[in-house]
């Protein structure tokens, strides 16, 4: 069954779909979403917009996922189990399609150890995959996880993340196919850093037939400057930035370090488009939201199917 | 085990500032196996006391006293017509222990000298560690007899997480991965079909949220 959502009508035509996200403000102003989402306008199929990412407070996603909206985007809504229930999961859900969104993503959550609210109680009441299943459960069978009919049942595309470089490497793609069993169809993946790594997960999942169930999107982030490389290679949990290219970053003078990230991040998308089974890009361009157009038209990815 | 932690001495000066009687009281069970508040405790944290009113210049007086267990009215009993000669009461038992003594003596103020701070393990001398919530469904058996609901810093059912790294959890560098250890120990019986499985959300209502729990059993009732 098919949805509103843009981003499912890309990927079921075999377009390959380019999808970019965008953080919310820590603050109420609309004019910040507004902004970030100026930069986007006509380069992507469909922009995520993050859910309290790193545990920092921010302006919920739901709220940023209606301005983009207005905006003409169709919004990916990106939900954590961290700090809902499953009572306030299955509200909000409702309320998304309510309010015509058509996409939302399903995610565990970052901790709360890493955000600015260390002292919190977290929820985690169901997990990522219980949460993909419950969506479905919503979407497909107008149920709510206690059974009860869902009187005017949403419709939403339902996506999830998947990282192919944590540990262990062994068993990611088989979580992956966990996640495709659970109702997911569409992945976005960790950022690919290292894409010998990525191939041999893709190899992976390509053996279990995920790609054949689920639309594959490479996550993919430009470096701004060495600095940003090694923070990510060292601080941010379950990134893998090989040594390689941080050395190529070294050996850039500092005022060419942002140029050189953009030809590492379009010569990956070259790369990862070359991968039997990946279906999309998902650029991640982490408070460097102005370089999305230059990253698409570079990559050959401009324009876009017209919604 | 229950395991404890005293609290800072400042806190509980803070709490038995106003008394000058008073019965310290541990317990010979979990909380002396973790050595928070056995008899030893007990008597050092007395001594202390003592030693804080003598340069002081206060007099106070501290008698110490160990039962075997404060969580069972029986051993508690051994307080009768002790405690009530004292303002107050300081328990170095859990937080069982020290609502049991309370509920004992409903008159007497009992105070914890401990924080109360999860069921473990004696890993090795000096180092405890958490491996259950009590959570009231225990699914071990899937688990490979890894709490994931414990051990996982996000209780994943189905994990592992995406911050895994090097078997070590992103949360505590010290803490091993809950979902590595379920992994391996799966393989190594040869059970890793029992990965693929996807388990539904938890009945948290076994935990929490009906209020405190309570186990009724007819057959040990009717023996006394």
């Amino acid at each position: 069954m098919s949805t509103a959502s843009n981003l499912e009508r890309v990927l079921k035509a075999g377009i390959f779909a380019v999808t970019s996200e965008c953080g919310p403000p820590r603050g109420a102003d609309p004019e910040a979403v507004k902004k970030k989402g100026g930069f986007l306008s006509g380069y992507v199929d469909a922009v995520n917009v993050t859910d309290n990412q790193t545990s920092v407070v921010r302006m919920s996603s739901l709220s940023a996922c209606l301005i983009l909206k207005t905006m003409g985007f169709d919004p990916v809504m990106q939900m954590v189990c961290r700090d809902r229930n499953r009572i306030a999961i299955q509200s909000d859900i409702l309320g998304a399609a309510a309010l015509g969104i058509n996409n939302i993503l399903c995610l565990s959550g970052d901790h709360q150890k890493f955000g600015d609210h260390p002292t919190a109680k977290n929820v985690f009441d169901v997990d990522s995959i219980q949460l993909i299943q419950c969506v479905r459960k919503m979407v497909d069978d107008g149920r709510f996880l206690s059974g009860e009919e869902i009187k005017g049942k949403p419709s939403l595309f339902v996506g999830c993340a998947a990282n192919p470089f944590a540990d262990p490497f062994e068993i990611r793609a088989m979580r992956l196919a966990k996640k495709a069993v659970a109702g997911a169809q569409f992945v976005q993946t960790q950022c690919v850093f290292n894409v010998g790594k990525f191939g041999k997960w893709m190899e992976m999942v390509r053996d279990l037939g995920v790609h054949e169930k689920v639309h594959i999107l490479a996550g993919i982030t430009p470096m701004k400057s060495v600095g940003m490389a090694k923070y990510m290679k060292n601080s941010v949990p379950g990134m893998d930035v090989p040594d390689d290219l941080i050395k190529r970053m070294q050996d850039t003078p500092k005022e060419k370090q942002a140029e050189e990230g953009i030809r590492i991040c379009l010569e990956t998308i070259e790369k990862v488009r070359g991968i039997k089974g990946v279906s999309g890009i998902h650029i991640m361009a982490i408070e460097w939201e102005q370089m999305v157009p230059e990253i698409v038209r570079s990559a050959g990815l401009y324009p876009r199917p017209s919604p | 085990m229950i395991t404890a932690e005293r609290k800072p001495m400042a806190e509980i000066r803070a709490m038995l500032a106003p008394y000058r009687k008073i019965l310290v009281v541990g317990c010979g069970s979990c909380v002396a196996e973790c050595a928070s508040g056995g008899e030893k405790e007990v008597g050092l944290l007395a001594s202390a006391l003592r030693m804080d009113a003598k340069i002081e210049g206060r007099t106070i007086e501290v008698r110490e006293m160990t039962i075997d267990r404060q969580c069972v009215y029986e051993f508690i009993d051994q307080l009768t017509g002790i405690a009530d000669r004292y303002e107050i009461i300081l328990s170095l038992g859990c937080g069982a222990g020290v609502q049991a003594v309370a509920e004992v003596f409903p008159k007497m103020l009992v105070i914890p000298a401990l924080n109360t701070t999860f069921i473990g393990e004696t890993k090795e001398p000096g180092l405890w560690v958490e491996n259950c919530r009590a959570c009231g469904d225990c699914k071990l058996g899937y688990f490979a007899a890894v709490c994931p609901v414990t051990r996982c810093a996000k209780g994943l059912f189905n994990g592992p997480c995406g911050g895994s790294k090097n078997g070590v959890c992103e949360v505590d560098p010290d803490s091993p991965c809950a979902w590595q250890l379920i992994i391996e120990r799966l393989e190594n019986a040869g059970r890793s079909d029992l990965l693929e499985a996807i388990y539904p959300p938890a009945d948290w209502s076994r935990q929490q949220g009906k209020g405190p729990k309570k186990i009724v059993r007819e057959d040990q009732r009717s023996e006394g």
